[in-house]
Order: structure tokens, then C-alpha cells, then sequence
């Protein structure tokens, strides 16, 4: 022990093990870390980089002429006459505008005006149609349109066609290409931001430029409505029941358990519930976002429970002991002093809690919600609740499964639009939390 | 107390549900996968040239929309039934006890199932005999039943290149397993000879037992990874193949046109697969597909009839329409198809 010189300055071969296991294990955490930012990064780049050429699309202007012979044939204006002709019958007036601007444009072609007007959507002819329909005064005149384009030619602008992609395409040639090269450099057809993408409904798989998700939205937001006056009061009562007045004895106990083992429960599950319950035994309406909330609703609210306890018991007993102290009855004390101090924790799990409900897609599968479901914006709360739609998430997944690529670009462009509404909620949650949550 | 408040709007939307459940004005439909773009496509024009909603489509595959469809007859079942295999004698029965009796089968077309691999691999040209000596689960080796053996694609057939087999093929909720199995590789069993060892093998009472035994024994697939099942839509076979460049994968025909820049073809027997070689009967691997229609629905769910009648109008269904241009093979018999919807007639009622 004579020559064993301890100094603090020197370290001995047990602290230097010691620091550098401790130096070893930030190592690790750090990398942790940095794999977990990594990977965030990649997602994001992947989602923004595959999704960003969704909230632009290919627009083509036109003068079309609505020649009388075609659309009314009688020239009485009558709407019953009027919808007598179906989309198909406004093809020639798309043909003969397309060629009109062909010629304006000053381009050379050897396509015919069959081939040329294939460039637009198919969805273009319905626009017409409706226009007609709700303007019949403006028969017989010519009117500049602005139509949307081809998927293929979409593409084409956005990089995701090329001449080498198109070889065995029987969509799109190499002449239709140069005739889309020439009417861009003639302004005729540019690429713009798209509102429609963010407002619109579902389009079917052959006009992928069409769709959007704007319904689904609306879908969605019904869904989150059913969600937050059906799980809100029930879960906040059920909590302040069990928190405050319930007696502790072993039935609460088992409800308590259950509570916990509710929220561990594969949404699946949930569908499958919803699907018996709801729509086969209680007859409530298929693919309606009635009944999806009240399947999300039965999802969220062990989470809400969960939440809502955890905040009640975080405020201290002090409080509740000072207004019973003083005269208050128990409902007194929960309801004026317990509940307000209570209330941002509650708010942030509601949230959170829906926020996961905005993302769930598997109970809605047996419900009905998932599909080609191309209802118009709901136009009332009724309407929004009942008739049928899908949800976001739903939609993103049918647009992935789709056989035209055009449909992927757009499934990303909807986790875009997703993705802004969770962070957008999440953000609020903490917000809420760091401003009005009091510590003791 | 806007706890009352809440409490009584609840109550309100309970109430609203409760009246408005009796009342459904759309059409809805399910069933297989392969039919959903079209009854998509038909389901938007009707909507834009209709008074009536967009019927709402879901897929699912064709044995879980005639499931459902068989539940029952009332507002929360289906209306329409789509499949792309004709109803089976098993799910009639199931109809019958739940009360679905009067079915209305109608013939929509044609649809070509095709061999598709990576765009820059190797070419294929395919017989019935490759896919089966590739696949069956047991082969016939100098006259004795083994495990198939083969493990890659020139093992089958020497004119092949050395490429490991890597099948993706329907799983079996949907039609287009059955097509694949009747068509490609019984077909093949029958081209190489091996249906008569099999049969000779087969057990059964009788000539009928044992073929049926052969047979199942002919489609039996091989179970050691070489073969996958893919139960999700054509899109994960088309993944599975982008990130394994061997796949070979079963797709519809219009599923490969709209992703020629990823896939290349494969023809079958040496034919090219389109349009025109599946309606003429040259390419030998296509389906009928179909929809059902619960008769008794038709007048209480307003459009039904409109519906099935639009979709297999000359506008829509005939060559030239929106339908053949983007994969169905039109019915030349389309005619008939009409005149079954425009009568009503139900299965079994010998029109």
C-alpha cells in the first residue's frame, strides 16, 4: 500500500474502464440517435420527392365551340333534352377544339384529331358536360376551357414518361410526344398548381389526373366529428367516475385492467366489431362515416380514458382537500377546481387520440370505406355522416394498389397532405401541454 | 353545461341515424379485384350522366364479394356481386339459404391473364408444359412421381436461360388462381403426359373420383418458396418483382398495359397477348368476368338496373368503348348479355 499514490489528477485503470464505458455508451446513444434522425430524413425525402409532382398537374386551354346541332338539337334549352347527351356525345366539340388550337398553335401533324384529342383527360368531356348543364345560355357561343391532360402526358412534363418508358405503351406514342412538346412551347398546354388534388373526389383508374382527395377529406373530418362528442364526454365521465367518486374495490379494479387491455387491441378488431354491431345488427348504412367514427370512437376512447386519469390524478389532493374543506360538495370540487387543471392533459390525449384515429385505415376495410367510393363533397352534416365516403388513409391505400403509376404519385401526394394534418394536431397537442399544464 | 350540451347533440346524431338507416340510394358493389377498374369506370360515367349517386365499389377479391354478397337480402348487404369466375354451384347453395334466390349473371367480357417479367430480364416464351413442369408439386422423372426438381427455368425447358424460378402467382381468394391452375397448369399436365401417371396413381371409387383425384393433383403447387402466393392486388406482385429480378409474376392484361415500362410480356403457346389475340381465342389463358345482381334489390335501390344496363351497353362494353380501351376483351356476344339484363333473367331460368 506504501508506493499506491491516489491522486484526483491521474486516473487509476478502474476509472479510466469506467469513463470509457461511459464515453462508449453516449457513443451509443448518439448513434441511436443518428440512425433514428436518418431514417426520418429518408422518409421525408422519399415522401416529399415522390409527392410534391402530385399538387401540380398538366393543364391543356381550349376554345371549345358548343355547336347547338350537337348539344340541342331541339334549341328549346330544355335540361331534360339537355342531359339526354352523355359525355360521349361531347367527344367532337373536345376533337374539333383540339384541332382548332392545334392549328392556332402553328404545329405540323400527322395525327388525326382522334389521336390529338387523346391527350386530354377523359375526364374533360364531363367537365364540358357539366358546364353545359348549369350555363345552357352559353350554347351556341365558343368559351375557352381549361382541361386537364393526359396522365401519360403528365408525366411526360413531370419526367415520369419518357420516350424509352413508352415503347410498348399503347396509351401515349413518340408523335403525340412531339405534338405535346410543340403545344407547350405554344403555351397551349402548362403545367400549374393543381387545387383540385387537395379539393376534389376520387376519379376511376383510367383518369388518374383527375383524382383527388378533398372528399376523403371531408370523410375524414365526419369521422373525426362522430370521434370527439361521442369519446370525448363518454371518456372524460367515465374517467372522473373512476377517479373520483368510484369506490376501490375489485369490480374497478377488472374495469381498470380491461381499460388498459382495450387499448392494447388490434384496430382490426374494432372493424370486425363495427361490422357485426353496427351495420348488421343495427342497420345503421354501409361506407358511412357515421359508422366508421363510432368504430374509431370505440378506438380511442381507452386512450382518452387513460389520458384523462392521468391528468386528474396529477393534480394534488391539496386542492380537492382545500374545496371540500371549505363547503364544496365532491361534484363541486371535481367540476370547479379539479376539471380546469385537468383540462390540458385531457385535451392533448384527445388529441393525440385523434390523430391516431386519423390514421387508421384497417377497421375501415370491413366497414365498407375502402374502394372506389366518388361521392361528391358531402353538402350538410347529415349528408357528410351518412352518405358513403372514404377516409384519408383509405385512400391513399386505394390509390396505391392501382395499376396506373399515376395513382402512386398521387398516394404520396395524400401522405403529404395526411402527414400535415398529423403534425399540424401533434404540434397543437404539445402547444396546449407546454402552455397551460401547471406542475406541483 | 356544455357536458349536457354534448350529451344531448350525441343523442341527436343517434336519433338521425336511426331514421336515415332505412334509406340507401347508391348502389353498392364488391367482389374481385380484376373487375373493380372497370365497374370503376362505369361507376364514375353513370354518376356523371345520371340523376343517380356513384355507385360505390369495393374490391376484395371474387370469393369474399360473393360472400358477401350471399349474406342476405336487405339495405346493409350488397347489391352487386363482381367476379372474375362464374358463380360456384356451393355459393349458390349458401345464396339459397340465406334467401338470395333470383340472381341475375351477367357476362361483362373478357379478361387476359398474362406472364410478365422484369423489363430488362430475359424473354419468355411460355408453354402450358413450362409452367407446369416449373410449378407441379410432383413431376413425373423417368417414369416415377417425384418432388419436382427443378430449380431453374432451364431445368424446364433447355431453350430457357439458367434464371432461377421465382413464380408470383394469384393466391387463392382470387379468380385468377383458378383460371391459372385450370388453364396453364392443368393444361400442362395434360401436354406432358403427366396426367396419365397421375391418374393411374389416383385413388378414387370410380373413373370420375379418380380423375378428379388426378386433377387435384395436377394443380397442386409446389410448397418450397420457388412458388409465392400473393394475396394482395397486382401491385405487390409487380413490387415483389421489382426488387426480385427473377419474378416472374400473373398479372391481368390491363394491369400490364398500364406498366409496359416495367414489365415485358411473355407469350403463351407463341402468342402475344392483347386485346385482339384473346377475343379472337388465339392467346389461351383468359377469363370470362362477371357480375351478380340480387333481383330483389332491383326497384327498392334505385339504379341497379340502369346500372348493370349501362355497363353493358355498345357505349361502354363494345369494342370501341372506354371499357376495351383500357384491357376487357370484349364479348362478341354482348347481345345476349343485353337482352339477359334488359329481361331480368335470373340463373336458372333457361333463357
Amino acid at each position: 500500500m506504501t508506493d499506491a499514490t491516489t491522486s484526483l489528477l491521474t486516473q487509476d485503470a478502474r476509472t479510466k474502464k469506467r469513463n470509457a464505458a461511459e464515453a462508449r455508451f453516449k457513443l451509443y446513444g448518439i448513434a441511436a440517435i443518428g440512425i433514428g434522425v436518418a431514417m426520418l430524413i429518408l422518409l421525408l425525402v422519399t415522401i416529399l420527392g415522390n409527392g410534391v409532382g402530385a399538387f401540380q398537374q398538366t393543364f391543356v386551354t381550349l376554345h371549345v365551340e358548343l355547336q347547338e346541332k350537337k348539344l340541342d338539337k331541339k334549341g328549346n334549352r330544355d335540361p331534360e333534352d339537355l342531359k339526354k347527351v352523355t359525355t360521349f356525345g361531347y367527344d367532337p366539340l373536345m376533337k374539333a377544339a383540339f384541332d382548332k388550337a392545334v392549328k392556332e398553335a402553328n404545329v405540323e401533324t400527322k395525327l388525326k384529331p382522334k389521336d390529338q384529342a387523346a391527350l386530354l383527360s377523359k375526364s374533360a368531356a364531363a367537365d364540358l358536360r357539366n358546364y353545359v348543364l348549369a350555363n345552357p345560355e352559353h350554347i351556341g357561343k365558343t368559351i375557352e376551357f381549361t382541361f386537364l391532360a393526359n396522365s401519360r402526358v403528365d408525366g411526360y412534363l413531370k419526367g415520369r414518361v419518357t420516350r424509352e418508358s413508352i415503347a410498348n405503351d399503347k396509351n401515349i406514342n413518340a408523335a403525340q410526344l412531339d405534338l405535346v412538346d410543340q403545344l407547350v412551347k405554344a403555351g397551349v398546354i402548362e403545367k400549374r398548381f393543381n387545387p383540385a388534388f387537395i379539393l376534389g373526389a376520387d376519379a376511376s383508374d383510367q383518369r388518374p389526373e383527375a383524382a383527388g382527395i378533398g372528399v376523403s377529406m371531408a370523410g375524414s373530418f365526419f369521422m373525426m366529428l362522430v370521434v370527439l362528442v361521442l369519446a370525448l364526454p363518454i371518456g372524460v365521465a367515465a374517467s372522473i367516475y373512476l377517479e373520483e367518486f368510484a369506490p376501490k374495490n375489485w369490480i374497478t379494479d377488472i374495469i381498470e385492467v380491461n381499460i388498459s387491455n382495450l387499448a392494447a387491441v388490434p384496430s382490426i378488431v374494432f372493424g370486425i366489431l363495427g361490422l357485426a354491431v353496427f351495420i348488421n345488427t343495427m342497420h345503421l348504412p354501409q361506407s358511412a362515416p357515421l359508422v366508421g367514427g363510432l368504430v374509431l370512437t370505440l378506438m380511442t376512447l381507452p386512450t382518452i380514458i387513460i389520458s384523462t386519469r392521468a391528468a386528474l390524478k396529477s393534480v394534488p389532493p391539496s386542492i380537492r382537500d382545500a374545496a371540500l374543506g371549505l363547503g364544496a360538495s365532491r361534484m363541486q370540487a371535481v367540476f370547479h377546481h379539479v376539471l380546469p387543471l385537468a383540462a390540458p392533459g385531457i385535451l392533448t390525449g384527445t388529441i393525440i387520440g385523434l390523430a391516431q384515429a386519423l390514421g387508421e385505415t384497417a377497421p375501415l376495410l370491413l366497414i365498407g370505406m375502402i374502394g372506389f367510393i366518388a361521392s361528391n363533397a358531402p353538402g350538410g352534416v347529415a349528408e357528410g355522416l351518412l352518405s358513403p365516403n372514404s377516409a384519408m388513409p383509405a385512400q391513399i391505400y386505394e390509390w396505391a394498389k392501382r395499376a396506373d403509376p399515376a395513382f402512386y404519385e398521387r398516394a404520396w401526394g395524400g401522405i403529404i397532405i395526411l402527414l400535415v394534418f398529423l403534425v399540424t394536431m401533434n404540434t397543437i397537442a404539445v402547444i396546449l401541454r407546454r402552455r397551460f399544464e401547471r406542475r406541483w | 353545461m356544455s357536458f349536457v350540451k354534448l350529451t344531448a347533440s350525441t343523442l341527436a346524431i343517434a336519433a338521425v341515424s336511426a331514421t336515415a338507416a332505412a334509406a340507401r340510394d347508391q348502389v353498392q358493389i364488391a367482389g374481385s379485384s380484376t373487375v373493380l377498374p372497370y365497374a370503376s369506370i362505369v361507376a364514375e360515367a353513370f354518376g356523371e350522366n345520371f340523376d343517380f349517386p356513384t355507385p360505390v365499389v369495393e374490391s376484395g377479391g371474387s370469393s369474399a364479394g360473393l360472400k358477401r354478397f350471399c349474406e342476405g337480402v336487405g339495405e346493409n348487404t350488397i347489391d352487386i356481386a363482381n367476379a372474375s369466375r362464374q358463380i360456384k354451384d356451393k355459393e349458390l347453395a349458401t345464396c339459397a339459404e340465406n334467401g338470395v334466390t333470383d340472381i341475375i349473371e351477367v357476362k361483362i367480357g373478357y379478361d387476359g391473364i398474362v406472364f410478365a417479367s422484369d423489363v430488362n430480364g430475359a424473354t419468355f416464351e411460355f408453354t402450358p408444359a413450362d409452367w407446369y413442369k416449373a410449378l407441379a408439386a410432383e413431376v413425373v422423372v423417368d417414369g416415377k412421381l417425384v418432388a419436382n426438381p427443378a430449380k431453374t427455368w432451364a431445368d424446364v425447358n433447355p431453350a430457357f436461360p439458367a434464371q432461377p424460378i421465382q413464380a408470383f402467382i394469384p393466391g387463392t381468394k382470387h379468380g385468377t388462381r383458378e383460371v391459372f391452375e385450370e388453364k396453364v397448369i392443368l393444361a400442362g399436365c395434360e401436354a406432358t403426359g403427366d396426367f396419365e401417371a397421375k391418374l393411374a396413381g389416383a385413388a378414387g371409387d370410380d373413373e370420375k373420383a379418380k380423375k378428379k383425384a388426378a386433377e387435384k393433383a395436377c394443380m397442386a403447387l409446389r410448397t418450397d418458396g420457388l412458388s409465392v402466393d400473393i394475396d394482395g392486388d397486382y401491385t405487390e406482385t409487380l413490387a415483389r418483382i421489382e426488387s426480385n429480378k427473377d419474378g416472374i409474376g400473373v398479372f391481368g392484361l390491363a394491369f400490364y398495359e398500364n406498366n409496359t415500362d416495367k414489365l415485358q410480356v411473355a407469350t403463351m403457346s407463341g402468342v402475344v397477348p392483347s386485346t385482339e389475340s384473346i377475343a379472337t381465342g388465339e392467346y389461351p389463358v383468359s377469363r370470362p368476368l362477371y357480375f351478380y345482381i340480387k333481383k330483389a334489390h332491383i326497384g327498392v335501390i334505385p339504379g341497379i338496373k340502369e346500372y348493370a344496363e349501362f355497363f353493358v351497353s355498345d357505349e361502354l362494353a363494345g369494342p370501341d368503348g372506354p371499357l376495351a380501351e383500357y384491357g376487357l376483351v370484349s364479348d362478341p356476344e354482348l347481345a345476349k348479355t343485353q337482352a339477359i339484363v334488359a329481361d331480368e333473367a335470373v340463373i336458372g331460368s333457361n333463357m
